[in-house]
């Protein structure tokens, strides 16, 4: 790299970390705000989920068909089944919400109902009645439980099909559901986070240049443009890459607070899913950091490059929102050329442990070519006296 | 005399939006700013460019420091093409306009350093010549504190330090004394004077009769884009005072509407 450039370089990195509250607002605060915030939303999921987990529930059963049985007494440990009638005043009870009780209440012969039931009969559904508290919460416990059960069983009168969906159920493994949650959500999270980093740091430093007349300083120097272009841009995704490295860890180390089953949701990648997400990241915020110093540089002041990123951002976190919303999103090579929708696609790819080297290759390279076109760009802007010295 | 900067019909016009065009109660859409100038300056003389206000002075100054190009014409400074070889002319000019910031952040030490840096000068020499300079103008008592911190005028003075970090030959300076205090102005008058006796070459703009007599050995009068005199300052007066001198200049020129 040229002198110049590592010069440029070194310059905005020493106003950056030189700066202790532009460090801490765009590197410390955005991870440990996440990690704080995260931590206090799981610690309170998960007080919510415990609440009254060790208190015994009483479930009265009217007509407790035979094969549901076995299964409601192994429901959780602190069920206590009892095989009785109740009435209204029974129900009535339940209005305290200090008694631990749920009532169920299955048709007489439930399970010959449900097998010969027929749907085209027209006859009424043998229906299951079942009573709780929900804001007891070992009685909503039982009732979730229950209900879980119950619906593992599909509807009481296709008895033969339940049992099938929950083989089917069984089958997905732990990791496979960790991985299709972190693929919807990560790869959003990441360019949410990589793009706050830039649009903290990349208007100020070359709108906010124009605007205090500090570029012209710059530009009377006998330093090509290009070198100036390079060094902004690289400087910029070095720091915004901090920045977004730093909410990274934010979430990686709260959301296993926040969501209660961390065996399921646990990270299961390894060197390569990280190495490959790492070299994603790095061509995101290229392109990123050029994109965004190119509407800055075009901008009269850093408050206008506020103005002219907003619809570019909406763009990009479109962009992240898709895997969230469509299952079956074109993934055909050439869709690999599209900035931030590669990246999107490939760190999805990576967090469902479907990676391929071929779209990752593509994904990089073409975001390194547009980001060389954007240096192109930028030292044209820098070129351009109505660009630089138009107020 | 050893020419060291020729300028050749320098022209450059600028378009002017809508609102410009009724204040200036004009229809046409483009204003020229500098119409066929040619101009040279010698080795180790201050030249002056002078003119009122809206004559073209800056603008004809920014080309040749390379931060606007020209329309038409050329511009060789010590060899260098303003044209075709901006970067050689940006090495061998200190440029100094009131529009030139430094960072608020940075202390002029870092300055210093920076822009010595960019401007390829060994740790060395720039470490030696940032001692005397700083002495010289009294930064060194403040070459820790942030720009943001130091007085108007002091900023002034480091903005001319750091414009001239790697001792140029060519030193290009737009209305020097324009909102310096009566103090910073004398500190740098003298300066210049110091760096022509070096055998520097000074090109300055202003619109400042007294200063052109104090300083200059020649002086250009622009007026409207057009250099309408040129010569030793004693050519130009012809035995007037500069500001007498001008203003005959100035009704010769503009005929009955300079009345």
């Amino acid at each position: 790299m040229k002198t110049n450039t590592v010069t440029i370089i070194k310059k905005e990195f020493a106003r950056f970390f030189g700066d202790r509250q532009m460090l801490f607002t765009t590197v410390i605060m955005p991870g440990l705000l996440i990690y704080i915030i995260y931590s206090l939303m799981g610690s309170g999921i998960q007080k919510m989920a415990t609440e009254g987990q060790d208190e015994v529930v009483v479930v009265k059963v009217e007509n407790l068909p035979e094969s549901l049985a076995p299964t409601l007494c192994a429901l959780d440990s602190g069920i206590v089944v009892v095989e009785q009638a109740f009435g209204e005043e029974e129900v009535a009870q339940l209005e305290d919400n200090d008694v631990n009780a749920v009532l169920l209440r299955f048709p007489a012969d439930f399970d010959g109902l449900a097998t010969t039931y027929d749907p085209q009969s027209g006859s009424a559904v043998p229906n299951v009645e079942m009573y709780y508290n929900s804001t007891n919460n070992a009685a909503m416990r039982v009732y979730m439980a229950v209900s879980s059960m119950l619906n593992n069983y599909g509807r009481p009168f296709t008895v033969n099909v339940p049992q099938s969906e929950g083989e089917c159920y069984d089958q997905a493994s732990d990791e496979s559901i960790g991985a299709m949650v972190w693929g919807k959500l990560l790869p959003m999270l990441i360019i949410m986070m990589l793009f706050s980093g830039v649009m903290s740091i990349a208007p100020s430093s070359i709108a906010g240049e124009k605007e205090r007349g500090t570029i012209a300083t710059l530009l009377v120097t006998p330093m090509r443009r290009d070198e100036l272009a390079l060094g902004k841009i690289v400087s910029l995704s070095g720091i915004a890459l901090l920045s977004g490295v730093s909410s990274f860890i934010g979430i990686a180390l709260s959301l296993p607070r926040m969501v209660p089953d961390s065996g399921t949701l646990a990270f299961h990648y390894g060197t390569s899913d990280y190495v490959v997400l790492l070299l994603v990241i790095f061509a995101t915020v290229l392109i990123m950091a050029s994109a965004v110093s190119l509407l800055s540089a075009l901008a009269k002041d850093v408050k206008n490059a506020g103005t002219m990123v907003t619809p570019f951002m909406l763009v990009v976190m479109l962009a992240g929102l898709m895997p969230m919303f469509q299952n079956d999103l074109p993934t055909g090579i050439g869709t690999y050329l599209i900035p931030f929708y590669n990246s999107i696609e490939v760190m999805t790819a990576v967090f469902s442990h479907e990676m391929q080297w071929m779209p990752v290759a593509v994904t990089v390279a073409s975001n390194v070519v547009y980001t060389g076109v954007a240096v192109w760009g930028l030292t044209r802007m820098f070129n351009s006296e109505k660009i630089m010295f138009s107020r | 005399m050893e020419e060291i900067m020729c300028a050749e019909e320098l022209s450059k016009t600028f378009t002017l939006s809508r609102k410009q065009q009724k204040i200036e109660g004009t229809r046409v859409r483009r204003k020229t700013a500098v119409d066929h100038l040619t101009f040279s300056a010698y080795r180790g003389e201050i030249f002056g460019l002078l003119g009122p206000n809206g004559a073209g002075k800056t603008t004809t100054l920014r080309m040749l420091a390379t931060l606007i190009r020209p329309d038409s014409g050329d511009a060789v400074v010590d060899g260098s093409s303003i044209v075709s070889d901006p970067e050689g002319v940006r090495a061998k000019i200190g440029f100094l306009t009131s529009e030139l910031k430094l960072e608020d952040f940075f202390t002029p030490n870092y300055l210093f350093d920076f822009f010595s840096r960019l401007h390829h000068v060994d740790d060395a020499t720039a470490a030696e010549r940032k001692e005397r300079m700083f002495k010289r103008f009294g930064i060194d008592r403040f070459a820790e504190v942030k720009v943001a911190n130091l007085s108007t005028g002091m900023k002034q003075k480091l903005s001319l330090v750091i414009s001239l970090v790697h001792d140029p030959e060519i030193v290009i300076f737009d209305e020097p004394t324009n909102g310096l205090d009566v103090l910073t102005a004398r500190t740098v008058t003298d300066y210049l004077q110091e760096l022509r006796a070096e055998g520097k070459t000074i090109i300055l703009s202003t619109h400042i009769f007294s200063l052109v007599e104090r300083l200059c050995d020649r002086v250009g009068v622009v007026i409207d884009g057009r250099m309408v005199a040129c010569g030793t300052l004693a050519e130009v007066c012809d035995g007037m005072t500069m500001e007498d001198r001008f203003f005959e200049i100035y009704k010769e020129v503009k005929g009955s509407d300079a009345e």
